[in-house]
């Protein structure tokens, strides 16, 4: 039996409640959304928060609100997001990163905030207290060397949420609010590149929205590889967002990495392809560029030099399908999900 | 002192309101097995990767092995011991009784529930939507082949009965 450690609990009605009640705890109370992330990292001990302040109850998260773009509330399940109409037609890369995220189940309960803010992973961490003391723990929780490269002074652990890519490709941007006020940034600059602090976020911020500009002439998709067509985690995901004119030259172009670094990677990939259409030659090179950033460790599932090889087929099967290539064949075989 | 805390409130499991007591920190899982005794949902793997606990709260499938049973007072929570009707079986039960869709049996508590819910929302499902929506249930059973072909066999005869009422 893995039990949860002891915590005391709130369950605001409102954002400015939480607020209140996160600044009043200090740092060691945590928010909980659908606690998918959370739960399981609590039984094995990598977070023992005092308090937990759920956002189950706060309706004002859960809205999806019209403008000149999207605005998504951050307690929307994964489940709400897809089968938002809004965001099938006009943000399809979100969609399908969000329809790939873990299973049926987990969608349900997992919420768009939770999926932004998701812990950093790695296979020397996401193990039970007993395993991790067995290795003398390491620097992200209880110990103080990286064994996945132990000359590291920081902590390597993957960022692997999937809509993260996706939504920065989208250029979305998200807004934090504290009892002190609120702040709006582009979700690009919300990550940082360190395993243990991948997150700006303050602790006493609470991500209550997520805002997507509006996609008139833009097209976007997501592709994700994993071992399984379910459950699993990505060992890499691609997103890429462009915007033709409409002779299908290339206005602005973004792609954005994921499981390749400790933050979501909004890679200079795209910026080859503006004023070109979308020749096999162009996507070759931008491929190569994408491949030449990414940096996986060799901390999750899969061959670490494969799994560098594979971005640029990845960057292809989904400039591909951008230009407009019949892509559903490939996709069934990577996905093993029509999307 | 906080550790000796317990929290009381109703929870509402297969149309029944009950009083429970229990330590505050309990998943839903622990609290159904533990606290109500209703051990028919199963206890696989804790962690969200196997499927043996789903349940439904308020009609949807989710993993009880994950949510802190604090967070579903007032909301309905249906288990396998409230599938059957009395001694008559629900006919996803039936169907995979008859056609072999439970071997070890322990993913199918998991496996009946969250079938329940997708023939509640689609009546005809087709293969690829019946996988899809048991795509969080792991078997290391069947293979599978078997828990399709139940579910198929269980929409005909609830469109059948449907028909003939
Ligand atoms: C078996 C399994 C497979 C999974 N596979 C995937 C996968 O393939 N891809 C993927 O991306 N994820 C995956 N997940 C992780 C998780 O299910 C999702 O990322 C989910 O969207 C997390 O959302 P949540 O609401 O459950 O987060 P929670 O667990 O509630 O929270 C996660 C973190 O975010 C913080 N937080 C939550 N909401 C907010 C907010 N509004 N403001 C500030 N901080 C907040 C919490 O304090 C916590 O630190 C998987 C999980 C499991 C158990
Ligand atoms: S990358 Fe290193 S420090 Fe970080 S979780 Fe893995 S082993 Fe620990
Ligand atoms: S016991 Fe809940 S998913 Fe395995
Ligand atoms: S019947 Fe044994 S695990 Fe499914």
């Amino acid at each position: 039996m893995m039990r949860l450690p002891w915590f005391g609990f709130h369950a605001p009605r409102t954002v400015a409640e939480a607020a209140k009640i996160l600044a009043g705890e200090g740092p060691q109370a945590m928010l909980i959304a659908g606690g998918t992330d959370l739960v399981p990292n609590m039984k094995r001990r990598h977070q023992s928060p005092q308090t937990l302040v759920s956002l189950r109850r706060v309706d004002e998260l859960k809205k999806i609100t019209n403008g000149s773009g999207l605005k998504l509330g951050a307690g929307l399940s994964l489940t709400e997001v897809i089968h938002s109409d809004k965001v099938r037609a006009g943000y399809t890369g979100l969609y399908q990163a969000a329809a790939q995220v873990a299973t049926v189940h987990l969608r349900n309960m997992g919420t768009l905030g939770g999926n932004l803010c998701l812990d950093t992973r790695c296979t020397y961490l996401n193990q039970n207290y007993e395993w991790r003391k067995a290795i003398d723990f390491c620097m992200k929780k209880d110990g103080d060397i990286c064994w996945v490269a132990t000359a590291s002074k920081r902590c390597l652990a993957v960022s692997s949420t999937d809509t993260a890519p996706a939504l920065i490709s989208l250029g979305a941007k998200v807004k934090l609010v504290s009892s002190q006020g609120e702040r709006e940034v582009l979700l690009a600059d919300l990550y940082a590149n360190d395993g243990i602090d991948y997150i700006v976020r303050r602790p006493d911020e609470i991500l209550t929205e997520v805002s997507l500009p509006d996609t008139a002439g833009w097209k976007s998709t997501y592709w994700k590889l994993r071992r399984r067509g379910a459950f699993d985690f990505p060992v890499l995901g691609v997103a890429a967002a462009i915007k033709f004119a409409p002779d299908g030259t290339v206005e602005a172009a973004r792609i954005a990495l994921g499981a390749v670094s400790s933050r979501p990677l909004a890679t200079k990939a795209g910026d080859s392809l503006i004023g070109k259409k979308l020749t096999d030659e162009a996507i070759a090179e931008a491929g190569g560029k994408a491949q030449n950033v990414a940096k996986p460790m060799d901390n999750t599932d899969l061959d670490i030099y494969w799994r560098k090889d594979v971005v640029s087929s990845f960057v292809g099967y989904a400039l591909r399908e951008l230009r407009g290539d019949d892509m559903r064949d490939t996709r069934m075989r990577i996905s093993r999900q029509a999307l | 002192m906080r550790a000796m805390q317990q929290v009381h409130l109703k929870l509402n499991v297969n149309g029944e309101e009950e009083e429970v007591s229990f330590a505050p920190y309990k998943t839903l899982l622990e609290v159904l097995r533990e606290d109500m005794n209703l051990t028919g949902t199963k206890h696989g793997c804790e962690l969200g990767e196997c499927g043996a606990c789903a349940v439904l709260v308020d009609g949807q499938p989710l993993l009880a092995c994950l949510e802190l049973a604090v967070e579903c007072e007032g909301r309905a929570i249906e288990t396998i011991e409230g599938l059957a009707n009395g001694s008559v079986l629900h006919p996803l039960q039936a169907a995979f009784a008859d056609l072999g869709g439970a071997q070890c049996g322990y993913c199918t508590p998991g496996i009946l529930m969250t079938a329940k819910a997708l023939l509640e929302a689609e009546p005809n499902p087709s293969r690829e939507r019946i996988r899809e929506a048991i795509s969080g249930n792991l078997c290391r059973c069947t293979g599978y082949q078997q828990i399709y072909e139940s579910i198929e066999e269980a929409a005909r005869r609830i469109n059948e009965a449907r028909v003939q009422a």
